[in-house]
């Protein structure tokens, strides 16, 4: 596990806030970043998954589970457990991707209600099946350090950065190229632009969906794996706090650009480390109320940049659209 | 002559308003299906588990409606989920998918101890009429708020509601550990007690609160207001189609602010109860997930009030059986709230069956006569009964 964010600050004094807002922002973002990048995918084909919540818990779950049942079976595999978990963990997203998908391709089933469902049951069945998982430990996830340069620990500390966050800023600009210039990318959009078109082009509308909701949520089970296996690096009941339905949010924010994303998840990623950063200067009054920043923040966002006359730039004509 | 004209003339059959409409007779028979069916899939989950799936279900029906005792905790559980469903099914009827009803309870919670500590010399009757009435227009303007969010700027309601939920705990935290801490409440940081004159207490001649009183009066009062009243039809046009609504010279934002407005008050009133007549002061234990549970009820119930009420005690009953299923059979406490999943998924699949029921069954009954039926799955269309279905 690395080192606590607090120790940053109090080592630097009050330097150490931007210094840990700048860390908490690299480390919180990394969920969001997945998240959102696999719901831009999802509703860029037309279709809201409100899920991501249920699919981030099952997935942080599944992650944890495997990466410590491979590294207690096989000490020898202990290296290659938490990939194994990050696996494991998008196929348990993907496989409540594809349950999402397929109660929405029912006539008449709503979309977000569906999503409500999910986010209850995945949240349910991941604390069932996470029960043994609340006690023991499992192998995490490697970082690299980038902060070899300095002599500081608070610095080296706050620079110690996973690789999982090096692929979500990798995957951003890939899938804004897949979506636009491959062929795949552009079956994706026609059918999250006009079914009507998609159909008479012969695409199936439900099957392109099913494939973007499983590949959607197959992101955010491994954002879910980030929590459990790297920060803060342990299963229980307490891990998620929103961040699922706060990425859904941050999509609109980010107008369905998946680079956009990528800096909408920073930004919440350092309004989550507001908190903890003005704690450990001492800054402890009324700390819930920082704690409260993101949501505020994302609510803020929402109100300040939707309209209720024209419909959002960039947003996917088929979006809230009732299925036939 | 006029006779031929007549006879070609479309019929118009004006129907006697039933007390209790057809509508909720489809919906309750596809809640009850849904029952069935999320029992079948949970007991093959407990299966896999380890547990033998009919002995589970007799340790249900025992630790639900088996004795007295069962009765009495599933009514107690029932009581807050007939309000937070309401939280649900009211801004349903505009449209709105709120799932802001967790977030509620913490207002009127809150609000509920805060005006106790206001009026402290006010006789009893004033300061517990004051909590209620004070909590309720709290949730109430909460919900109201994500609805206007809704109507005004576009925000979408069933986010900004869930998100106003994480608020309001961090309201409620602050409030009990800053300014209304109570320094008594030294191992559960708590808001001032509210004083034992000032609590509610029980139904009179039972053990249960007067929340489950509550609750049937509001979801009995909520569905004369939806089905019998103009502003009930009025919100229900609003739902059904906006553009016709605003043709009508409906106004739109009007009715949805009141039902969101309803809803939240609905909900508070949960909180109120839960300060007034359990707690006698507000913590985080008012975030026990009601709001998430109403849910459920609300989706189970088809957003009607009055059904409602049986769904919130059956589900109060798993709920109040779950501890039985902890302790005989070993089940873990989420059990609970993976049948809430498997029943919130399966009510939702089902919804492709409302409306259309009739339409099935005619499907269904001719192909068991054997004749051909055309049936085309995307249009939703059934060319061999649609005629016979019209009838109906």
């Amino acid at each position: 596990m690395p080192a606590p964010t607090p120790d940053v600050a109090t080592q630097l004094g009050y330097w150490g806030v931007p210094l840990a807002i700048v860390a908490g922002a690299i480390r919180n973002s990394t969920p969001f970043i997945f998240v959102s990048l696999g719901e831009t995918l999802t509703e860029r084909s037309g279709r809201i998954n409100l899920g991501q919540e249920g699919t981030l818990v099952m997935g942080a779950m599944a992650g944890f589970g495997v990466s410590y049942l491979v590294a207690d079976h096989w000490s020898w595999a202990g290296g290659v457990a938490p990939w194994l978990g990050v696996l494991a963990a998008g196929l348990a997203g993907a496989a409540l991707g594809v349950l999402h998908a397929w109660l929405c391709s029912q006539p008449r089933v709503n979309d977000v209600a569906v999503g409500i469902g999910i986010m209850l049951f995945g949240t349910g069945l991941a604390f069932y099946l996470g029960k043994p998982l609340i006690q023991p430990a499992a192998p995490q996830l490697p970082a690299i350090n980038l902060g070899w340069w300095s002599h500081s620990e608070s610095v080296r500390a706050a620079l110690r950065i996973n690789w999982l966050f090096f692929i979500g800023v990798a995957l951003a600009p890939l899938m804004a190229w897949w979506l636009r210039n491959t062929r795949w990318g552009l079956i994706v959009r026609t059918v999250g632009e006009s079914t009507d078109a998609a159909r008479s082009m012969g695409y199936s509308v439900n099957r392109v969906r099913l494939f973007a909701t499983a590949a959607g949520a197959f992101m955010a089970g491994i954002g879910g794996s980030f929590l459990s296996l790297y920060w803060p690096g342990s299963w229980n009941e307490g891990l998620n706090s929103g961040q699922g339905l706060m990425a859904v949010a941050l999509v609109i924010f980010a107008r369905w650009s998946p680079v956009n994303c990528l800096f909408a998840a920073l930004l919440f990623g350092g309004a989550k480390a507001l908190g903890p950063a003005l704690q450990s200067v001492g800054v402890s009054r009324g700390h819930y109320l920082f704690d409260a920043a993101p949501y505020a923040m994302t609510l803020l966002i929402m109100i300040a940049t939707c309209s209720a006359s024209r419909s959002l730039a960039g947003a996917p004509a088929e979006l809230g659209q009732a299925t036939a | 002559m006029t006779e031929t004209f007549n006879s070609q003339r479309p019929t118009i059959v004006f129907r006697t308003k039933r007390l209790i409409p057809a509508s909720f007779i489809d919906a309750m028979i596809i809640s009850v299906v849904a029952v069935v069916i999320s029992l079948a899939l949970f007991g093959l989950f407990v299966m896999f588990s380890g547990v033998e799936p009919v002995g589970m279900y007799g340790v249900m029906l025992r630790g639900a409606f088996g004795t007295p005792y069962a009765w009495r905790n599933t009514l107690i559980h029932a009581a807050p989920l007939l309000l937070t469903a309401l939280c649900v099914a009211l801004p349903a009827r505009v449209g709105m998918i709120i799932i802001g009803g967790e977030g509620c309870v913490l207002i009127g919670g809150l609000l509920a101890a805060l005006t106790a500590h206001l009026l402290p010399h006010a006789p009893p009757i004033v300061v517990q009429i004051g909590m209620i009435v004070v909590g309720m227009c709290g949730g109430g303007i909460w919900i109201a708020a994500a609805g206007a969010l809704r109507q005004f700027r576009g925000v979408n309601e069933t986010i900004s509601s869930l998100l106003m939920n994480y608020i309001a705990l961090a309201l409620l935290n602050h409030c009990v550990e800053g300014p209304m801490h109570d320094p008594t409440s030294l191992d559960h940081p708590s808001s001032w007690p509210i004083g034992v004159a000032n609590m509610m207490g029980n139904i009179p001649g039972t053990e249960i609160h007067v929340g489950l009183l509550f609750g049937i009066i509001m979801c009995v009062l909520c569905w004369v207001l939806m089905d019998h009243t103009n502003v009930g039809m009025a919100m229900r046009v609003v739902g059904g189609n906006v553009r016709a609504a605003r043709v009508a010279g409906i106004s739109v934002a009007k009715y949805s602010l009141l039902a969101c407005f309803l809803g939240g008050a609905a909900a508070a009133l949960t909180g109120v109860v839960e300060v007034a007549a359990v707690h006698g002061h507000a913590n985080d234990s008012l975030a026990a997930g009601y709001g998430y549970a109403g849910i459920l009820v609300a989706f189970v119930a088809r957003q009607n009030p009055l059904a409602v009420i049986p769904v919130a005690i059956l589900l109060g009953g798993v709920n109040g059986s779950g501890d039985l299923l902890q302790m005989k059979l070993k089940l873990s406490s989420a059990s609970v709230q993976v049948f809430q999943g498997i029943l919130f998924l399966v009510i939702l699949g089902l919804d492709t069956w409302a409306g259309r029921l009739n339409e099935i069954r005619q499907t269904w009954f001719a192909r068991l006569l054997g004749r051909v039926v055309y049936r085309n799955r995307k249009s939703s269309l059934v060319p061999g009964a649609v005629h016979a279905g019209a009838n109906a």
